[in-house]
């Protein structure tokens, strides 16, 4: 069975170490959110699971095998990425940008079969953009162009899904969507995913676990339950929340707490 | 491939729509195709002297094996057709097809609609080689022109390469911008020579604004097989390019090895622009403004882009090169000027048709 499996890996860029002997673990049919406040590493994180910087220390291995030795293609049939903000060719439709997740599945002078054509057809199906299969980036919305990164990563085919904030440019229904889709590709494909969210109540809602980055390194790591606590939220964030059970599933709510409240109540 | 999935009624409708738009594309290609040697008889059957057609076509028929016909015309046509004019025809044709390719591909490389094959230091290299070459002393000129004009391309580029490259990767801002301060660097030594070139200035100043109007049949020999392997290698990595048009990061993310396809796309490029540029000069516009038209007409799918611009960039330079011989008969207009004369109203036109994003 295929997992991934960080053991304490360090990243940075050039000199600077941004993250710190990060060691962590997900299997397939798990979702797992990485937390934590602006600049605290979660981007770092997706981008060196994904390759894009390589660990300083420590190894990353994917089914046993460590990520170093695994070829760019093979890696990307393996693992799909949604990053975030990504530029897009604005002439290009969307159909032709979901068609390019199957690079890696097609030889470097091969065109495209119907297989593939099926399969993009297939993600855009599911990712609720079939509708603007021909129209051109330009002239698409944030959201529509997120959504469209969702299923060019679908196309990959990957076991491995890494998601980067995928929530920030959506409004509350296609957050809600983005991540109810993810959770359903999670468990009926067995997916492992990875997803990076600032929003810590769709955190708690969506994640089987959580890991909470502080200043480049795992302040805590573990169920929604044992991460979302006001006192790690002070610690990490250093700000004060009020963390109570949802009613609908007693999993974490985050509420804000404003120092302004009592005033603005007697109004 | 694409013909099966044409016919495919099983497709879904958006999938479809793909290979349909592939086809159509293809038969633009056939048509350019076409187009171009249409193009390339007719612009050798007009000149100062003039040829009529059926004389044209029965010496063309004549050079093909198992042919005979008697010759009926005088053999200055026949010397001026296939000595004069065709190899200078051929050889603006492979320069324009190289510099559209080049420039499609740079544009494509940096992302940038403002990018042209001249961008990171091949023009400026050319210009300093060749002025090297004209001042020369006399028993050294010969061919010395051409060969330091490709010389300076390369080793401008190379040196920009070099300055730009950090580590195992190649951040593309820091290639122009060594390229645009190399350039004008180079630019300074060149206009300097000019000042000090007194009366080869005339020379050195057509040269750099391009012209064919000295071509024999040995420079497209040579010139033609630099173009074609790396025009042909820049075909072959169509699909990465497109690929590249998302950005580095997400083409690492979906298997492209970025490093290797910068290295090899900008070699090529490098390499088709020095060829085009040893013999003719530095022609200005083609490079920038054709890939932009097709864009603009078929769309920024490399795979046809390329080939689309290929043809396109050989009939321009074509037409422009047969402008600059006649318009003005017996003098010749420097081809550059041509071509940026009609190219840019003609560009203009295209920009004001289409409303929508351009690249």
């Amino acid at each position: 069975m295929l997992n991934l499996h960080l053991e304490n890996v360090s990243l940075g860029y050039n000199k600077r170490r941004v993250l710190h002997d990060i060691s962590l673990e997900a299997s397939p049919g798990e979702m797992l959110g990485i937390i934590g406040p602006n600049g605290s590493g979660k981007s770092t994180l997706i981008r060196g699971m994904t390759r894009l910087i390589y660990p300083s220390a420590g190894q990353i291995f994917l089914d046993g095998r460590n990520v170093a030795d695994i070829s760019r293609s093979e890696l990307a049939r393996m693992m799909a990425v949604v990053p975030q903000n990504p530029s897009l060719p604005e002439l290009f439709t969307a159909f032709e940008v979901v068609l390019m997740g199957r690079t890696p599945h097609l030889k470097l002078f091969r065109y495209e079969t119907k297989n593939d054509l099926l399969i993009v057809t297939k993600a855009m199906e599911v990712t609720k953009t079939l509708d603007f299969a021909e129209r051109r980036i330009s002239e698409l919305s944030g959201g529509e162009r997120q959504r469209l990164t969702i299923a060019r990563a679908l196309a990959q085919e990957p076991t491995i899904l890494l998601l980067d904030e995928p929530t920030a440019h959506l409004d509350i229904k296609y957050q809600i969507e983005t991540l109810d889709l993810a959770r359903k590709l999670c468990l009926e494909q067995n997916l492992i995913v990875v997803t990076a969210l600032h929003d810590l109540n769709l955190a708690a809602q969506y994640c089987d676990k959580l890991i909470m980055l502080s200043n480049g390194e795992i302040h805590c790591y573990g169920t929604p339950d044992a991460v979302i606590s006001s006192q790690n939220i002070r610690e990490v964030y250093g700000a004060e929340v009020y963390v109570y059970p949802h009613p609908l599933n007693h999993l974490p709510a985050t509420l804000v707490a404003p120092a302004r409240n009592e005033h603005k109540a007697n109004h | 491939m694409a013909l099966e999935l044409l016919k495919d009624t099983t497709l879904p409708t958006a999938a479809a729509a793909y290979p349909k738009k592939w086809h159509s594309r293809a038969y633009a290609i056939a048509g350019l195709a076409a187009l171009l040697v249409i193009v390339i008889l007719a612009t050798s059957a007009i000149g100062s002297t003039e040829i009529a057609l059926g004389t044209l076509f029965n010496i063309f028929w004549a050079k093909l094996p198992f042919i005979h016909i008697n010759p009926t015309w005088p053999i200055t046509a026949e010397t001026i057709i296939l000595h004069i004019r065709l190899p200078r025809i051929l050889l603006a044709g492979l320069a324009g097809a190289a510099l559209a390719v080049a420039g499609t591909t740079y544009q494509g490389l940096f992302r940038n609609p403002l990018a042209d094959p001249y961008l990171i230091g091949v023009s400026q290299g050319a210009a300093l080689g060749a002025v090297i070459g004209f001042l020369l002393p006399v028993s050294w000129q010969a061919g010395s022109v051409p060969l330091l004009a490709f010389a300076g391309a390369i080793i401008a580029v190379g040196i920009v390469y070099s300055i730009a490259k950090v580590g195992k990767t190649l951040p593309m801002t820091t290639l122009i911008l060594a390229g645009v301060a190399l350039g004008a660097f180079l630019s300074a030594i060149t206009y300097y020579l000019m000042i000090i070139s007194g009366d080869k200035l005339h020379g050195i100043i057509s040269w750099l604004l391009g012209a064919f109007s000295l071509t024999n049949w040995w420079q497209v020999m040579i010139v033609t097989p630099y173009i074609l392997l790396g025009a042909t290698v820049i075909w072959l990595y169509a699909r990465p390019l497109n690929i590249m048009q998302l950005d580095e990061d997400q083409a690492q993310q979906l298997g492209i090895n970025v490093e290797r396809v910068k290295l090899i796309l900008l070699a090529a490029a490098t390499l088709i622009t020095a060829a085009a540029v040893c013999f003719c000069g530095i022609i200005g516009f083609v490079g920038i403004i054709i890939p932009h038209a097709v864009r603009l007409i078929w769309g920024p799918d490399h795979r046809f882009l390329l080939p689309l611009a290929t043809l396109s960039g050989a009939i321009s330079l074509i037409l422009a090169d047969t402008a600059a011989r006649t318009l003005l008969s017996p003098t010749e207009i420097p081809v550059g000027i041509i071509t940026a004369f009609l190219g840019a109203p003609f560009f203009l036109y295209l920009l004001r048709q289409k409303k929508r994003a351009i690249f």
